[in-house]
């Protein structure tokens, strides 16, 4: 069956694409998710010269091109760049940094404008109840779950459709870093359109089953909500 | 009415003096004698005689040459020769002898005519094999040494020859655990080699034009080159008229007897060298 698999999709290494894919959206995203949900928070909470700035410089960076954060990665990590040493270009650890640039400025942003909206309602309550600084955040991290999981859901789905920076940093390597959308550009510089379609459904798929996943999450907030 | 009748007779006879004007200036200007502007001739050609820039340098001589417009589209052989096949385009030059002769066999192309060749070379970190002149051999210490080794893997020309030169020794190049398919263009391929230190076969054009235009440039060196099997014969097909009456097979035509020109097999020769201090493409036609 799964050598069937692999024959139908020309020997592009199909399954391994997929692994790949997984591998790459659930690190980046948990990572991203950390630095993203911890930094909006931060961010709506405390005050500082050109605050702003940095919310203008977040807005723009979720909008960021891939291709360019894959380009300023690759030159980062190449054999003759800062961090060359490190031998972590054409590697997914190196896939990994990239997409935690592309996808931390997605969570941070859309977790900063929700904290920004509801967060000081929810202080004002925690006050009034006397709960400690920390119970207080906790309870702003909660309020705020089925935002947070929009978040996420964002994320990963941005992680696994981006295909710049995967292309520029992992390298397309068939087997180690070649993911579902490189193996499809690849499929189609070949001229092998029914089976890059084939692949593109079942990224589809995939997204689909994230998507139902997180609506699920917010049906059960709703759910909880009425009580 | 009459106003107006006046005006346009007026500015047609503007337009007639200016237009006069304009066709004696070229004619006292040019030496050569004007060719009649013959329209466009449609080619399907290969990625590398454009990225090289060998086309934009011969259009313009072939226009003022013959009159025609040369536009191309640049493809790889098997989709250029499909082109062929679909009457899309007049004439062909790419790099498949095998596919260029079925072409000509089936009667979608008149006679193959050889134009000129380039070649392969397997470039690589410096002394990481000993220069050789001996595809095989280089190959072999490859797996024997188990070196880093950068394949296409993209069903290209370049892709094809690789393991056709793999298979011809029996070796499956994948048994080497540090042998790697890129999955993209030969240029991408190049700077990939280059980052990880390792070994890959390129055209001669590309590899001349990547380590020439890089930002910090490319470290690896011509490892092994001038083998006879690294040949890579170019030919040129007129479609056939028969099978398409719309083809233009005079420009076709036109075309061919120009290239195989020793004029143009003089230029071709010449092509590159000032920027690249060696010729990209050998001129072979025959006379």
């Amino acid at each position: 069956m799964l050598t069937m698999i692999e024959e139908f999709f020309q020997n592009v290494g199909a399954l391994d694409a997929i692994k790949v894919t997984l591998l790459l959206a659930f690190s980046s995203t948990s990572i991203a998710t950390i630095l993203g949900v911890l930094f909006g928070l931060l961010l709506e909470k405390y005050h500082f010269p050109f605050k702003n700035l940095v919310i203008r410089i977040n807005r723009t960076l979720m909008g960021v091109p891939p291709v360019v954060i894959g380009l300023v990665v690759y030159l980062l990590l190449m054999r003759r760049g800062p961090l060359g040493s490190f031998s972590l270009l054409f590697t997914i650890r190196g896939m990994i940094i990239a997409q935690v640039f592309i996808i931390t400025p997605i969570i941070s942003g859309t977790v900063y404008a929700y904290a920004a909206k509801f967060a000081p309602q929810v202080r004002n309550f925690a006050k009034t109840v006397g709960a400690t600084p920390l119970q207080t955040e906790l309870l702003v991290l909660k309020e705020m779950r089925s935002e947070i999981y929009f978040a996420i859901v964002s994320g990963f789905g941005r992680s696994i459709s981006e295909v710049g920076a995967v292309m520029l940093v992992g390298g397309n390597i068939k087997g180690r870093t070649r993911t579902m959308t490189t193996a499809i550009s690849l499929l189609k510089s070949q001229g092998i359109y029914s089976e890059g379609i084939m692949l593109g459904i079942i990224l589809l798929i995939m997204a689909f089953i994230v998507q139902t996943i997180a609506e699920h999450f917010k049906k059960e907030d709703i759910y909880d909500e009425n009580f | 009415m009459k106003k107006l009748f006046k005006a346009l007779a007026v500015s047609l006879a503007i337009l007639m003096v200016l237009g006069g004007c304009s066709s004696n200036q070229g004619g006292e200007n040019n030496n050569t004698p004007v060719v009649e502007d013959k329209g466009v001739l449609l080619m399907a050609t290969t990625t590398s005689t454009a990225d090289t820039g060998l086309l934009d340098y011969l259009a313009p001589i072939f226009k003022q040459d013959t009159g025609y417009t040369l536009e191309w589209s640049a493809v790889g052989t098997g989709e250029a020769i499909n082109m062929g096949k679909n009457g899309d385009v007049s004439v062909i030059l790419v790099h498949a002898k095998a596919s260029e002769e079925e072409f000509v066999n089936e009667g979608y192309g008149v006679e193959r005519f050889e134009v000129m060749y380039n070649d392969y070379i397997v470039i690589g970190p410096k002394e990481s094999v000993a220069y050789s002149n001996d595809i095989e051999a280089t190959f072999k210490a490859v797996v024997d040494n188990e070196l880093k080794w950068v394949n296409r893997g993209d069903n290209s020309g370049t892709d094809k020859k690789e393991r056709q030169i793999w298979k011809a020794l029996g070796i499956d190049p994948a048994t080497n655990p540090n042998y790697v398919e890129s999955g993209q263009g030969m240029g991408a391929t190049i700077n990939m080699a280059d980052e990880q230190m390792a070994l890959c076969l390129t055209d001669r054009g590309t590899y001349l034009k990547v380590k020439n235009d890089a930002t910090l440039g490319i470290e690896l060196e011509i490892i092994c080159e001038k083998d006879d099997n690294l040949l890579n014969q170019y030919g040129v097909i007129a479609v056939s008229p028969d099978k398409y009456p719309d083809t233009d097979i005079e420009g076709a035509n036109a075309f061919i007897e120009w290239i195989c020109s020793e004029k143009i097999q003089a230029l071709i020769g010449e092509f590159g060298v000032d920027k690249y201090g060696q010729p990209l493409f050998f001129p072979n036609a025959k006379k």
